[in-house]
């Protein structure tokens, strides 16, 4: 497993904001995403009736998830595939080194897939001498830098068009150093001819899965490239990742959430290539892979079930809420430091590898409660953020610091004598002191506060106070005339 | 294995045991029924109404398109379409009956080679078995007489579509696969435009790792 660097979220956002190279990516491509999720949007009148739709069938298949799980395996088995059971990365990554192993496997090409990250395959089948390699594009150049990707859809969103330049330079050594890359298109022709001998010669195809089907037996995968299709139909093998919550009954069901899915993520009405696999190469094809299995991975999502979590496990991995989310946008996917960033990435985190690894995901985020208004399975993220930081106080997880002011607000808070004394006695001290310019820019105790800005002075005199008067005077609600 | 172990684990999330019969009945019965849902209105056309609508999309998305009055034509617009964008007449090109029966001789100049694609093909020449106005997408399942790889491999894929296999939804399109093919065939492709990636700096560029070049030769079959 990758090691999360989650609990040192407030330094890695520190680094995040201080780099320009990052602050640049940023500023380029969060705004981007916005606009184009809100045309797609805007010119579908049923976008809202599909968002209730959409939860509803992803309700009704999280309360009946063992039926439609073994339906779907049932379907699979039939079709001649092979579904591997597993409760964890490690049980995952046994069973995808064990496929590749049989297959004699010596490279194995890779369509993007979440599931791969967080059981980090790779790193498995390096260790034992089977080359993966990365096909989608921004996956590819991650898998030369040695990074994680800092989104679920973008994997290189971080990156500018120099660093890509760079980067070919440095690892596609036979090619002339001095070529030029005029446009971005010519990154993107270098990467396909360079992935392009990586499929012919790839033994095994690995993708993830948007979706399995109960109905058929099918796993589908959602692309742009067409490299997650060349994956899994030219190699002799194909294994699909996916986690059990990527079930859904129907085909017709699949449609619905199809059409939710390319709008939120990239404001497409539908992806380019939408592709359902059902089984190995039937009788007569002349293409297609000999074998095929699926890789069924838990790892802590059925003890989501049944929690205050299990409307996460909704998620359909379209990245609106990352793309909306201003913590995201202000220090980028990596600092999350682990597999998933962003809102979504904020409560999966801790259900995964649990709140202890995953420090202070659950506070980065400013409630502004974005993330839920363009979620399209209404996933409630800030409640559940919510949720965390309860857990985590329960826990003793906070620093002690936090823990005892906390304590002390909430013993004041819970007498309103006290409170009212105590808010009076420091309105009065603060506009003292504060009387000649009006704010502070350093305050004992509250550095963290106006480390980033000024707090205003106040003008001497509590809400209560002004209220009161206010109500006395028969001034209330006409302005500001207290 | 750990099937036991997970579908456990799930039951005891949900606080129940494996479901009884009659429950499991009532799910099967929905799987069968697999019945639709909300279908948007913009696709509820009449049929001019739904080709012009997936025209439109088809271009919205970047391909290109040609309309022939019958099948008869099909091998002349694609030699124009070829010798327009410049491309060689090399083609790699589905065995399906409805392709072998068009009348490929008129067009000595177009050098056929039917099978599934290499490496070195340029241009491929698809079946459709269905399109969807609603995203202006072509529906491509697997089979002997449609092979995957000639969605996947050229640089230019063209796909061969009647008027009449032309439905308003997704839903529309299941229902015909059900209907004609009987089961899920191994792999079902739908294709909405040529290949592109926006993974450089969120800004979109044609041909990542499939066709750069995705042109439909729509064939008028229906009054």
């Amino acid at each position: 497993m990758h090691v999360a660097t989650s609990p040192e979220f407030k330094q890695n956002a520190k680094r995040a904001i201080a780099d320009p190279q990052l602050q640049k990516a940023l500023a380029r491509s969060g705004p981007s995403f916005i606009a184009r999720r809100a045309a797609a949007v805007a010119a579908l009148p049923e976008f809202e009736a599909l968002r209730e739709i959409g939860k509803q069938i992803k309700n009704h298949t999280l309360a009946h998830l063992d039926f439609y799980l073994e339906t779907y395996a049932a379907k699979v088995e039939a079709a001649g595939g092979h579904v591997h059971w597993c409760a964890d990365a490690a049980e995952a990554r046994a069973v995808v080194l064990d496929i590749c192993q049989k297959a004699g496997a010596r490279t194995v090409t890779k369509g993007k897939s979440m599931i791969s990250e967080e059981i980090a395959i790779n790193d498995h089948l390096e260790k034992h001498g089977i080359q993966p390699v990365e096909t989608d594009l921004g996956e590819y150049i991650i898998q030369l830098r040695h990074e994680l990707p800092s989104h679920i859809i973008a994997p290189a969103f971080h990156l500018n068009r120099e660093e890509w330049e760079e980067q070919f330079r440095k690892s596609h050594t036979d090619l002339p150093a001095d070529r030029v890359f005029h446009e971005r298109r010519d990154i993107l022709t270098e990467a396909r001819a360079k992935l392009r001998e990586r499929f012919l010669a790839a033994d095994v195809g690995i993708t993830g899965a948007n979706f399995l089907i109960a109905e058929t037996g099918s796993s589908v995968i959602v692309t742009n490239e067409g490299n997650g299709d060349l994956t899994q139909t030219l190699p002799r093998v194909h294994i699909a990742l996916a986690s059990i919550e990527k079930m859904v009954p129907t085909l017709d069901d699949a449609a619905a959430l199809l059409r939710l899915l390319a709008r939120s993520a990239t404001g497409q009405d539908m992806s380019v290539y939408t592709t359902f696999s059902t089984g190995a190469r039937r009788p007569g094809d002349l293409d297609g892979p000999e074998e095929y299995h699926v890789v069924l991975l838990d790892n802590g999502r059925s003890a989501m079930l049944g929690t205050e979590f299990q409307d996460m496990l909704r998620c359909i991995r379209c990245a609106a809420c990352m793309n909306h989310c201003p913590v995201y946008g202000a220090v980028g996917g990596h600092a999350y430091g682990w597999v998933y960033p962003g809102p979504m990435g904020s409560v999966l985190t801790p259900s995964l590898i649990g709140v202890e690894q995953s420090g202070h995901l659950p506070n980065a985020s400013t409630f502004c409660g974005k993330c839920e208004s363009v979620c399209p399975m209404k996933i409630p993220l800030p409640g559940m953020m919510r949720h965390w930081r309860e857990r985590a106080f329960e826990r003793h997880l906070m620093p002690t610091a936090q823990r005892s002011n906390l304590a002390l607000w909430g013993f004041v808070a819970r007498r309103p004598g006290l409170y009212r004394l105590a808010t009076r006695a420091a309105a009065l001290t603060l506009g003292l002191m504060g009387r000649k310019r009006g704010r502070f820019a350093r305050l004992p105790f509250a550095g963290g506060w106006t480390a980033g800005r000024d707090l205003p002075a106040p003008e001497g005199d509590t809400f209560f106070a002004r209220y009161a008067r206010a109500q006395r005077q028969g001034t209330l609600g006409k302005g500001n005339q207290a | 294995m750990s099937r036991e172990t997970v579908l456990d684990a799930i039951r005891r999330g949900l606080r129940r045991g494996p479901l009884p019969a009659d429950q499991r009945a009532m799910l099967q019965s929905r799987l069968d029924a697999h019945p639709r849902h909300l279908i948007p209105a913009r696709s509820r056309l009449d049929r001019p109404g739904q080709v012009a609508l997936f025209l439109r999309n088809l271009e919205k998305e970047f391909a290109t398109f040609s309309r022939v009055a019958d099948a008869a034509a099909v091998p002349a617009a694609i030699a124009e379409y070829l010798a327009q964008q410049n491309l060689p007449s090399d083609i790699a090109i589905a065995p399906h009956p409805e392709l072998q029966a068009l009348p490929w001789a008129e067009r000595p100049m177009l050098r056929l080679r039917e099978g599934r694609a290499k490496a070195s093909d340029a241009v491929s020449v698809q079946h459709a078995f269905a399109a969807i106005a609603e995203t202006g997408t072509l529906m491509l399942p697997s089979a002997p007489e449609r092979p995957t790889t000639l969605n996947l491999l050229p640089d230019t894929a063209i796909a061969v579509l009647r008027a009449s296999r032309l439905v308003g939804a997704l839903e529309e399109a299941w229902t015909l696969l059900r209907d004609e093919l009987g089961g899920m065939p191994r792999n079902v492709m739908l294709v909405t435009g040529p290949s592109r990636s926006a993974d450089i700096e969120q800004t979109l560029e044609l041909g990542a790792h499939g066709p750069r070049r995705l042109h439909v030769v729509l064939i008028d079959d229906t009054p």
